[in-house]
């Protein structure tokens, strides 16, 4: 990516096996440094970044990194570079500002650490610049940036087209975090960035799958931190088979014995915490909304009663306008009978308020299933449900 | 009076030919809302419930003789930038967008135009606004009479980053006898329209207004700018504050978004607890539930009178 956008990059090998990257290393004849290519963050805690003296020791290193995993994520192979003579390190980044709602350019003359950290102790040391979003971008607003932590001379000159060519990567391809760090100055005056980490913005990848695919990511690569659990992809896959509606799963982090099938999006975080509050131990976090179908509200509450652990679960949102009480009621009753589960002793308590209400209350009805409406709070139905999975019900 | 959106209000539906903005055409009109047009290009002669199809926000404009005052956006992601440029470009000055996962340069750039040309945009991911009793713009509070009963008119300005949760509060403000003046339901992403700092000078200078109610979550530093605001502005408006999604302060928690696209959290100051401790420092009181609101307000509204 910073090669494309024209910023200089060292001279380097991309190596998928040990051999090759022998190669590179011999090729470059001289030290090296052997960086797994890894999709995730803090590579170089983890031992994923090493130094070789020889194209031997570069063969041990590479065998050692490619079997290393990050985080989840195994690498995509390892990159072999020089081991460059620098003179002096420096950060160059773009992020959103979210606040004045246009990127913002951040330069550090002091490269090679958290920028987070240089911003607290050396606040002089960062420079800041916003970039309009329709306005086309020009060095001058880089030049400035860099400027104001003092640069000049050559080495203002030589830095500026980097920062603003990163500006313009990050505009052009949808990143929500573009840093070049370190980006090093080398003993001859020219500047090549040696590291660099890119944030893509999920809901801008349909219309980025053309540099996606030169860039051989996978479609299905959700980049998050961590590997998905079961729950989490079949979840996911009931969601995408069906339109209609909208369920998500997350389990990472969770390990109690209540299971939620709760909604909507601030609902959802409001009950989560409302349960825990109140001494419960949700099983998972889960969303519902925009009106799903039967099928898809059966088929979160069975993955939810399929986890380890769980008996009951708590059917709770805010008042509900669009998704229909009564397709909820169905589906989650659905699921209960599936499993063989008796639903009055498994729904610990059902708290959908708004529309279809009535026909759904008359379901729930049928089945003995303890159900409540809006003039019960949120946080007092989440407390019904904590007592009775406790055996206090 | 409201903020934003009164009785003789005008405004458009662009995408109105599409299923959840066909409903919306019709709970906004049931409801009271004038409804003057809708856009969907290559549809121009249809009508839904009786209001016109356009091909372009011109037209509206040539056929009513006046610019629409507002329009509510709910077309696909890839097309919303251009509705909402389409828009401000033909002086429409209130934009609400109902659309989610909309990319945040895309955003960005609307919001930039829009503060150009002086109009504002609500949104995106949001459900719109709510005046009750007078009319509402997008599908806050569903069905008009399901809105008449969660919501009513009143003393309390609401702004809320969950339009779910929005009447959510309004309903148990009003069974707790507490009307609403106005309920925002300003979006869930890292970037939007109009922030709470950004809509309280309007609630300021309402004179029904007496107080604010704002729903609140992880990510971001929406607060921080709402407390810098209140002291740059010495502004007197009580405000009562609900944080939601406390737990993802866990260690567990890091790196992951729950709810929203936008509350995941990036830096220190845009955890729960930093900003619940930024918000009581500055007399704002934070309630851990919901159902603790209608007091919170009542002390505020006690103490101010």
């Amino acid at each position: 990516m910073v090669e494309r956008a024209g910023i200089p990059v060292t001279e380097y090998g991309f190596a998928t096996t040990p051999s090759e990257a022998r190669e590179a290393a011999e090729r470059i004849a001289g030290p090296v440094v052997i960086k797994s290519q890894v999709l995730t963050g803090g590579r170089m805690k983890a031992g994923g970044v090493k130094f070789a003296d020889t194209p031997q020791e570069a063969e041990a290193h590479a065998a050692e990194i490619l079997e290393l995993e990050i985080n989840g994520h195994i690498p995509r192979g390892v990159l072999v570079d020089p081991k460059a003579e620098v003179a002096q390190e420096y950060y160059a980044g773009v992020v959103w500002d979210g606040t004045r709602k246009q990127p913002m350019m951040l330069f550090s003359d002091m490269g090679g650490i958290d920028i987070e950290e240089v911003a607290e102790q050396h606040p002089d040391h960062v420079g800041r610049g916003h970039l309009s979003n329709l306005m086309p971008i020009s060095d001058f607003q880089a030049k400035q940036v860099a400027a104001s932590v003092g640069m000049t001379g050559s080495e203002l000159n030589r830095a500026t087209p980097v920062l603003a060519r990163l500006a313009q990567l990050f505009r052009d391809n949808d990143m929500t975090l573009a840093e070049i760090n370190p980006l090093a100055r080398l003993e001859d005056g020219t500047f090549v960035a040696l590291d660099a980490h890119m944030e893509m913005e999920e809901e801008a990848r349909p219309r980025q799958r053309k540099l996606l695919a030169e860039l051989e990511i996978p479609t299905d690569d959700d980049r998050e931190d961590y590997e998905p659990s079961e729950f989490e992809r079949n979840v996911a896959a009931i969601d995408s088979a069906d339109h209609r509606g909208v369920i998500q799963g997350k389990d990472h982090g969770f390990d109690g014995d209540l299971g939620l099938v709760i909604g909507a999006g601030g609902g959802s975080l409001t009950l989560t915490d409302a349960v825990r509050s109140q001494g419960g131990r949700p099983a998972n976090y889960s969303e519902i909304g925009g009106n799903p179908s039967v099928a898809k509200a059966a088929g979160l509450a069975e993955q939810v009663l399929r986890k380890d652990g769980v008996e009951k679960i708590a059917v709770m949102m805010s008042i509900v306008s669009n998704t229909r009480v009564d397709i909820v009621a169905r589906g989650v009753i659905k699921a209960c009978l599936k499993l063989d589960k008796d639903p009055a002793e498994t729904i610990a308590i059902f708290r959908i308020p708004g529309a279809w209400e009535e026909e759904g209350f008359k379901i729930l009805d049928r089945y003995g299933v303890e159900y409540c409406d809006r003039s019960v709070s949120m946080w007092e139905a989440a407390g019904r449900a904590v007592a009775k999975v406790q055996g206090e019900g | 009076m409201s903020i934003l959106l009164q009785k003789d209000t005008t405004f458009i539906v662009q995408g109105i030919t599409g299923r959840e903005a066909v409903n919306l055409t019709r709970e906004c009109l049931d409801f009271g809302s004038r409804i003057v047009g809708g856009v969907t290009p290559g549809r121009k002669g249809r009508e839904v419930h009786g209001v016109p199809v356009f091909d372009t926000v011109e037209q509206v404009v040539e056929a009513t003789g006046a610019v629409p005052d507002g329009s509510v956006v709910t077309v696909p992601p890839a097309f919303t930038k251009d509705a909402v440029l389409e828009a401000i470009e033909s002086g429409v000055k209130l934009v609400v967008i109902v659309t989610e996962r909309i990319p945040r340069r895309d955003v960005a750039q609307m919001v930039e135009l829009a503060s150009m040309r002086g109009a504002r945009i609500i949104g995106p991911n949001c459900l719109g606004i709510m005046v009750p009793g007078v009319a509402k713009m997008g599908g806050i509070g569903g069905p008009a009479k399901d809105a008449a009963k969660a919501y009513s008119p009143g003393p309390v300005g609401i702004m809320s980053r969950s339009g779910g949760m929005t009447t959510e509060i309004a309903s148990t403000l009003t069974a707790a006898g507490l009307g609403q003046s106005t309920a925002v339901s300003i979006g869930g992403d890292a970037i939007i329209g109009s922030t709470y700092a950004e809509l309280m000078p309007l609630f300021e200078a309402d004179d029904q207004t007496e107080a604010i109610v704002i729903y609140t979550e992880p990510g971001g530093r929406m607060e921080a700018q709402l407390v810098e605001w209140r002291e740059a502005n010495d502004s007197k408006l009580p405000i009562v504050a609900f944080m939601a999604g406390r737990f993802m302060d866990d260690e567990e928690m890091k790196g992951m978004s729950f709810g929203h696209a936008g509350t995941i959290v990036e830096g220190k100051e845009d955890t729960a607890t930093e900003k619940i401790s930024r918000l009581e420092a500055a007399g704002i009181p934070v309630v851990e539930r919901i159902d603790e609101i209608p007091g919170a307000v009542r002390e505020k509204l006690e103490a101010s009178a």
